[in-house]
């Protein structure tokens, strides 16, 4: 079963500091990774391969920077990397996101499951996944913690929800965004850094895809943002330090003063 | 194709674009701002940020569609085992407010099986008019079913708002409905109003992990859709006097067949209270050192008629379950109060709790960054000032 794994760079937050001065983030020179929700539905792409054999594809869109994001995935094991990229997908939101994925997934074609990460954690909005299974009319289960069965026609997997999990049944072609549960993602393998190395990412413009250019980038995009803005960010309150009983009495006074207890 | 530009003439070198830029695409070059295409991904992030309006971002013109024709707000209201869940409220109490600015209508849309006294609740919460699809087969959510009853609905009676839950249930119904009926959709939100002038709504929401926040509007389709993250609007009060409309509507017996079906429903959350709805929670971190000290956190938690949460660390060296973590990989969260212990606070911890109103830390290392955040640092060993902070709430509180 061919499998096609869909990710996205983002910046790398653990590195995202604070202008003290501003008190706004510093992005400049902040390295980009794979989103790390992507990292596990590589990681399960890979395992089922393992299991069912066929090809796992990894697909994005974005700047051509975004290669480096492939050539990671590649470097994990992944057999071909497609990455949409063209001025004219640029300012996306998720409609046209979703829709560029699908048109780029229809033309790849011949596909078992789809994987998404549950979220980026740029955007966090967890919308790209399902818009990508509407678009291609298939089923979806979103926040996939657990495959427990997979053949060529269904699988059964572990949704989770608020209070646990549900046990879903679906048949296949299937869209699954998974969470961190799932896996253990693994480092790439020495053969696959060298593969990644000399490996030729396929580059796939608008046109190549059959995308409508009313449907794609700023032009597609039904949302626009309208401002940005930093929080006020939290500035540190009372620290105590010393006598154990006087530090605890002076928090639990502070709770009550503010009507918290 | 739509394109972004500096203005030369405007642009005065002062850089307050750069770090607005999540991408790092902007730079300074001879004094004025430089945008790297090979970056730039056109998110109009730096537009807002530019005091001298020399950033131009233009988009071509896109035919628009009509959106004459749209009036009301609705809600979807979430249910499980008929019963109403509680962001369905909470949505109703915001739906209200903008219902009311818009002088329009507030309706719910449920769907599921049993569901009469459902419909009743949601009329006392100040629904006017109840869209109910009732049937066996919608007893437990289903993504695909749902999602063409709701997008059905839509293009019959034509919402001009319609806001949905940022649970896990709302987050994979709705992007589907949005991409159906054609329209933009904004996830996650924390805070909605209305531009009064051109009848639109203002949706606002937090991005990286609550360090920028940004405000998204929906021009040019209709219904202006989005998810509302849950404890942050203020529920819709019950009044049981309240008169509204049910309008049963009949469950199409030639939808095809769900593709997806629920086997099972495991309920596996550990604690009394679950994270996501707590107003109080109480987390351990790497400082608790072994699974069998976080008694001493469920004890604090209980004193506090809290939840209990975890960071990564504790998680991930199998002291507490995944579906404890809060954070940038786990939950997010935002209660009255979070009293974090033994955790140094990574940024990734902090952006899953830092929206709390009240914080409460408790770490031995004085340069720990979670102090930067809290509202109450004790500096201090976690396994002398936890268990003397439980005590000392069970006296204040007598639990």
């Amino acid at each position: 079963m061919n499998i096609i794994v869909c990710i996205k760079q983002v910046p790398d937050t653990t590195d995202v500091r604070i202008d003290p001065a501003t008190n706004t983030l510093i992005r400049e020179g902040v390295p980009s990774i794979i989103n790390p929700f992507d990292m596990y539905a590589i990681e399960e792409a890979l395992r089922i391969r393992e299991k069912l054999g066929g090809k796992v594809t990894v697909l994005s869109m974005g700047p051509p920077q975004v290669i480096e994001a492939l050539k990671e995935a590649i470097s994990m094991g992944a057999d071909d990397a497609v990455l949409l990229s063209d001025r004219a997908f640029a300012g996306a939101d998720t409609w046209a996101t979703s829709y560029a994925l699908s048109m780029g997934i229809k033309k790849i074609g011949d596909y078992g499951v789809i994987f998404c990460g549950k979220q980026a954690i740029d955007g966090d909005t967890a919308q790209v996944g399902p818009g990508v299974a509407e678009f291609l009319d298939i089923p979806q289960v979103t926040y996939v913690k657990k495959i427990e069965e997979i053949d060529d026609k269904k699988a059964i997997v572990w949704r989770m929800t608020e209070d646990g999990y549900d046990v879903v049944e679906t048949s296949l072609p299937a869209v699954f965004t998974v969470v961190k549960e799932i896996n253990e993602p693994r480092l790439p393998s020495l053969k696959g850094k060298m593969r990644a190395k000399s490996y030729q990412t396929t580059i796939w413009k608008a046109a190549d895809i059959g995308a409508d250019e009313k449907n794609i980038g700023l032009n597609g995009s039904p949302t626009n943002v309208v401002k940005i803005f930093t929080p006020p960010a939290r500035t540190g309150g009372v620290l105590l330090q010393g006598d154990v009983n006087e530090a605890v009495a002076a928090v639990v006074n502070g709770l009550k003063q503010q009507q918290i207890i | 194709m739509s394109d972004i530009e500096i203005i030369q003439d405007k642009c005065v070198g002062c850089g307050a674009c750069l770090s607005s830029c999540p991408y790092g695409a902007i730079s300074l070059k001879d004094n004025l701002a430089v945008i790297d295409d090979d970056k730039c991904t056109l998110c109009g992030a730096c537009v807002s940020s530019c005091g001298f309006d020399a950033i131009l971002l233009r988009k071509d013109k896109v035919e628009k569609s009509d959106i004459s024709g749209y009036h009301g707000v609705w809600v979807f209201a979430e249910q499980k085992a008929g019963v109403v869940q509680s962001i369905a409220y909470e949505l109703l109490g915001e739906g209200r407010k903008l219902a009311d600015i818009l002088g329009v209508e507030l309706s719910a849309v449920i769907l599921g099986n049993s569901i009469e006294q459902a419909c009743r609740d949601l009329v006392a919460r100040g629904a006017d008019n109840v869209y109910a699809v009732s049937h066996p087969s919608l007893e437990n959510f289903c993504d695909e079913p749902y999602a063409v009853i709701l997008a059905g609905l839509i293009d019959q009676h034509k919402p001009e708002i319609v806001l949905c839950g940022a649970s896990t249930i709302g987050r994979a119904l709705i992007p589907r409905v949005a991409i159906k009926v054609h329209t933009g959709l904004t996830a996650d939100c924390t805070a909605l109003a209305i531009d009064e002038e051109k009848r639109i709504l203002l949706q606002t929401r937090p991005a990286f992990g609550g360090n920028i926040m940004a405000t998204i509007i929906c021009p040019n389709h209709r219904p202006q859709m989005a998810t509302v993250r849950h404890k942050v609007m203020k529920e819709a009060a019950p009044d049981s006097s309240r008169q509204g409309k049910v309008i049963n509507v009949p469950y199409d017996r030639k939808m095809p067949a769900s593709r997806t079906s629920v086997l099972k429903v495991v309920e596996e959350i550990t604690s009394m209270v679950k994270l996501t709805e707590a107003d109080i929670i109480v987390s351990g971190g790497r400082g608790m050192k072994g699974p069998e000290n976080f008694k001493l956190i469920e004890a604090l938690a209980k004193s506090l008629g809290g939840a209990v949460g975890a960071s990564r660390a504790a998680v991930d060296s199998g002291w507490i379950p995944y579906s404890h973590q809060v954070g940038q990989t786990g939950k997010t969260v935002a209660p009255k109060l979070y009293v974090a212990c033994g955790i140094s606070g990574a940024i990734q911890h902090l952006v899953g709790m830092q929206s709390a109103d009240c914080i409460i830390a408790v770490n031995k290392d004085p340069d720990a960054p979670i102090f930067k955040v809290a509202n109450f640092g004790i500096v201090g060993d976690v396994f002398e000032v936890v268990p003397a902070l439980t005590k000392k709430l069970q006296e204040t509180c007598g639990k």
